[in-house]
């Protein structure tokens, strides 16, 4: 069923005590504060595009994650970007390893693409060498798979 | 505890959210007023919505059905409605200088709401005559329900509009509240 998107209110107010927490434990509590406001101005700005309200929990932990990333990447001086494992020139999956350690690769890879880059199910479906209506597929059994694991 | 989220942060988000202009509503309840809590919102046209229920789940809903999913308690864009109703409420204001956001009403609606909207402090009208200055005479129980459906009761005074004979009919909100407004305003005793 097709869960419709809650007003962002009660998204916010059902996720943002754990997003604290997971950035707390990744940045430590100071650099924590100005992720999380970004964090949710982030989700502010695509909830409009959203199709549903299934998995918000994965996505805003994705955003937060991928706040946490780009803020790591700031700090490095150049030439100490850590290496991203792209063979191909996608992004590295381990990007997302907290969520995602424990999903079959093409999940992986689907969830991570979908929600920690945004790109749509036609996009990733190119980028896998399959189709878009697997990489939907795929992208939505990941979500189910950590959602499970996660309880 | 570190890892605990403070109300400031939490706060600093709703407001930088507001300023960011990413909002579709924002809204804040008051708790005390002496009609009760009220649930007021705010998009940005203007107030587009006061509301007597004092539990928002459903408003909220409501609120992002009507306008968009963006809807966050926010405290910065109402500050002024809340001032305006507060002075209103005791007794040190007359009239609200707000801008209302009546987007997707009916046509009729907006006739009958607008005509509302000139019916002054301290005076009633009945709803036959708000029909009739709507331009529909006979629509009288028609704006009885306009008046009940009123998104923004207090502003919009639909507690202004009674019966032919005096009685005070119906609202909203619950008739003590009608009452009460109408005698804040001493159009009754």
């Amino acid at each position: 069923m097709v869960v419709a998107v809650p007003p962002f209110e009660t998204f916010y107010e059902s996720h943002k005590a754990e997003v604290f927490r997971f950035l707390t434990g990744k940045i430590g509590h100071d650099r924590a504060e100005d992720a999380f406001q970004e964090t949710f101005l982030r989700a502010l700005r695509a909830y409009p595009k959203l199709e549903h309200g299934e998995h918000l929990r994965a996505w805003v932990l994705t955003i937060a994650n991928r706040i946490v990333i780009d803020g790591a990447r700031r700090q490095r001086p150049h030439g100490e970007l850590p290496e991203l494992a792209s063979e191909d020139g996608r992004p590295a999956f381990e990007d997302l390893a907290p969520l995602t350690d424990d999903l079959p690769p093409k999940e992986r890879a689907a969830v991570v693409l979908r929600y920690g880059y945004d790109l749509g199910y036609d996009e990733i479906g190119a980028a896998l060498g399959s189709t878009e209506s697997a990489a939907r597929q795929a992208a939505s059994a990941g979500v189910r798979r950590i959602r499970r694991e996660k309880q | 505890m570190t890892e605990i989220l403070t109300p400031e942060l939490d706060e600093r988000f709703r407001a930088a959210a507001a300023a960011a202009g990413l909002l579709d509503v924002a809204y804040d309840v008051f708790d005390d007023t002496a009609m009760g809590p009220l649930l007021v919102g705010v998009t940005d046209r203007g107030v587009c919505r006061i509301s007597f229920d004092p539990e928002p789940e459903r408003e909220l809903e409501l609120l992002a059905r009507a306008y968009g999913a963006r809807v966050l308690r926010s405290s910065r864009p109402i500050d002024r409605v809340h001032r305006e109703l507060d002075e209103y409420l005791v007794g040190k204001r007359r009239a609200f200088d707000l801008d209302l956001d009546l987007r997707g009403q009916p046509e009729f609606y907006l006739r009958v709401l607008g005509e509302l909207a000139r019916v002054d402090y301290g005076e009633t009208t009945t709803y036959g005559e708000l029909a009739a200055r709507a331009g529909n005479p006979k629509a009288a129980r028609a704006v009885g329900t306009v008046m009940n459906r009123n998104p923004i009761p207090i502003v919009l005074p639909c507690h202004r509009v009674v019966g032919a004979n005096g009685s005070l009919t119906g609202y909203g909100g619950g008739l003590h509240r009608k009452e009460l407004l109408l005698r804040l305003e001493g159009a009754i005793l």
